[in-house]
């Protein structure tokens, strides 16, 4: 049991400061605890989150991506325009949606992999012609979505907000089995040494492919999800989402090095940063300093949640890392 | 002999120049008046200010180090500076420019304790501090324009000429020979780079790593701080989010210049090279009426072929 919490102690830190903040809200909230406080804030958490996992899946092969916020926004436009119609039709909408984050997502990796460009670098490049497609696309916000089946996706279930549902199923039913199978496994391999995972036999350009395609699968979702919960579109949401994205993951113990941390950990960090803005919303601060505060707080929190000097034994342990 | 190869540019270095010589030459082609003295002084004004920020972030990027910070220190700088010439007040007004200088200098010790002495990840430590500057222009201006204008000075250095040259352009070679001078002559250059590749190896040689870092970092501090008070000299006013389309224009420019973006490889001709590609591209886009969603497009296209044009080469030699 020990060995379990150590071994995931980044993760659990994370989820037990995401719930002192959670219990602090509600706490504060005017409306208290009710399933209409906690939907909307789950909705807002959620669409983070599914950045932060596409982050984490760059981040985990020691890449970063700076493309997130753009993949959104183009599968944001994109939605604005398929989702509209019923049944059959709607799916097909949604599979193309996804379709179009995995394609995103496959061309980072291609260029990453076999053009040897740095990823962050890659993801630069490739985020301003996604945002350029999503200009293409809807140059002033609007469209709409099918409003029925966006208010079951961002509603609530038996009083159980949908997001968090859905929130559950990503790391139930997706991470949890992911992480024990070869392609789990590989990633962290990567990121730990991808010399020693080189050798070791590990199909290295395969699965840092396999890597960042998921990252544009799950940017898509996000997309996606930002779609049901705003039911426009909006080409202009890249920036803001791919640096918070970056930060969620290292609030919730990703190291950026690679190969540390946990989808877990991205979720619950994501969760953490969107609660505190939620916090600042009711905190009685005055309005004109709250984003300072906002600033503050993220940064202290990733000065001690990020600073390896605080965990060496050794002066030159710094550098290796 | 060697001496005399080190001092040749290499093909990395130049590629950004015939990059920009080809578009002029391809863009004269439909638009004659590229090729004039206006218009080039006018593309020369322009590219200096992305010019002096870049200058900055090819420091820190050399030593393996990004700078995400460069939006709200060229912003602070801005505001800084116009609401201290904006008093009209002599004293104010003259020490207008030194402030926002002194101002970026000092943030750029912040980032520079955070990821020397804190070993925070530069790319979250300079983000949270950009965040934290962002939250400190709101309090103070309360999310509305800053009141303010340029000084006499700040127009002059951002639009006046000297011997027909654009002066920001001036400012900007003169600030570009300084730096080379500084990295080629000093062994801050020798340490910079050296930490690029191996900063381990050059804690070992006896040489305080945490210095060189912090130097470099109030050097790119400085250098954004600068970029803000020619941009609030060229528009008479600072103004919300004036520098948030200065951050990826900047990494690219020093990445198309042939710095490696993992550090330790590069120089600043080259950085001086990719601004100049970079203004072009983009200038030449809006002349010929693109969208901006198109322009966006060829943008991130152009950037990846110039790349894979590098690392193409590199595997022949």
């Amino acid at each position: 049991m020990l060995e379990k919490f150590r071994a995931n102690r980044r993760e659990a830190i994370a989820v037990a400061v995401l719930l002192t903040l959670l219990t602090i809200y509600l706490g504060t909230h005017p409306r208290g605890a009710s399933t209409y406080v906690l939907t909307i804030w789950a909705n807002q958490c959620l669409i983070l989150a599914l950045a932060a996992i596409a982050q984490f899946f760059a981040v985990i092969v020691r890449g970063i991506d700076l493309s997130v916020g753009a993949v959104m926004a183009l599968t944001n436009t994109l939605a604005s325009y398929v989702l509209v119609g019923s049944g059959i039709e709607l799916a097909g909408g949604v599979v193309l949606v996804l379709l179009a984050g995995l394609g995103c997502g496959l061309v980072n990796g291609i260029l990453v992999v076999y053009g040897r460009i740095q990823p962050i670098v890659v993801t630069l490049a490739t985020a301003s012609v996604f945002v350029g497609m999503a200009l293409l696309l809807r140059p002033t916000p609007g469209g709409q979505i099918n409003y029925d089946f966006a208010d079951a996706m961002t509603l609530d279930v038996l009083g159980i907000p949908t997001a968090l549902i859905i929130t559950t199923v990503v790391i139930v039913c997706f991470w949890v089995p992911l992480r024990r199978t070869g392609l789990g496994l590989g990633l962290y391999a990567i990121g730990s040494s991808e010399q020693a995972a080189f050798q070791s036999g590990i199909q290295v350009p395969v699965i840092r492919m396999a890597s960042f395609a998921l990252g544009g699968f799950f940017a898509g979702l996000a997309g996606l999800y930002f779609s049901f919960v705003t039911t426009t579109g909006d080409a202009g949401i890249a920036p803001n989402f791919t640096l918070n994205a970056i930060a969620a993951v290292v609030l919730g113990g990703v190291a950026l090095r690679g190969g540390v941390g946990s989808l877990i950990g991205a979720v619950a960090g994501a969760f953490i940063l969107k609660t505190i803005g939620a916090l600042m919303f009711f905190s009685g601060l005055p309005p004109l300093a709250q984003p300072f505060v906002e600033g503050l707080i993220l940064a202290s929190a990733i000065a001690i949640g990020g600073a390896d000097i605080l965990r060496v034994r050794n002066r030159l342990e710094v550098f290796g890392r | 002999m060697t001496a005399l190869a080190k001092h040749l540019p290499d093909p990395d270095t130049m590629m950004p120049f015939a990059g920009t010589i080809v578009m002029i030459l391809c863009g004269s082609l439909f638009f004659p008046q590229i090729l004039g003295a206006a218009y080039l002084g006018q593309q020369l004004q322009i590219a200096s200010f992305l010019g002096v920020i870049a200058m900055g972030a090819t420091m820190v990027i050399l030593l393996g180090h990004i700078d995400l910070s460069v939006p709200w220190v060229l912003g602070g700088a801005a505001i800084l500076s116009t609401s201290l010439a904006g008093t009209q007040d002599p004293l104010l007004t003259a020490i207008a420019i030194p402030a926002a200088l002194i101002f970026g200098a000092a943030i750029g010790l912040i980032n520079g304790f955070g990821v020397a002495i804190l070993r925070i990840p530069s790319m979250v430590w300079t983000m949270a501090v950009n965040s934290m500057l962002l939250g400190l222009a709101v309090l103070n201006t309360g999310g509305f324009n800053p009141k303010g204008e340029a000084s006499g000075t700040m127009t002059w250095l951002a639009s006046g000429k000297i011997l027909g040259l654009p002066t920001a352009f001036v400012a900007w070679m003169v600030l570009t020979v300084v730096l080379a001078a500084f990295l080629q002559r000093t062994g801050f250059g020798r340490y910079l780079s050296s930490i690029g590749y191996n900063e381990k190896a050059t804690f070992l040689s006896g040489v305080s790593t945490p210095s060189v870092i912090f130097v470099a970092f109030a050097i790119a501090g400085l250098c954004s701080a600068f970029g803000g008070v020619l941009l609030a000299g060229y528009a008479n006013q600072a103004y919300q989010s004036m520098g948030d389309p200065y951050l990826l224009p900047t990494i690219a420019a020093v990445v198309i210049g042939g710095t490696s973006i993992l550090g330790g490889r590069g120089r600043l001709l080259g950085t001086v090279g990719g601004v100049l590609f970079i203004t072009l591209l983009t200038s030449i886009l809006s002349v010929m009426q693109i969208s901006n969603a198109w322009r966006s497009i060829i943008f991130g296209v152009i950037i990846i072929v110039m790349l894979l044009f590098q690392t193409l080469r590199r595997k022949e030699t």
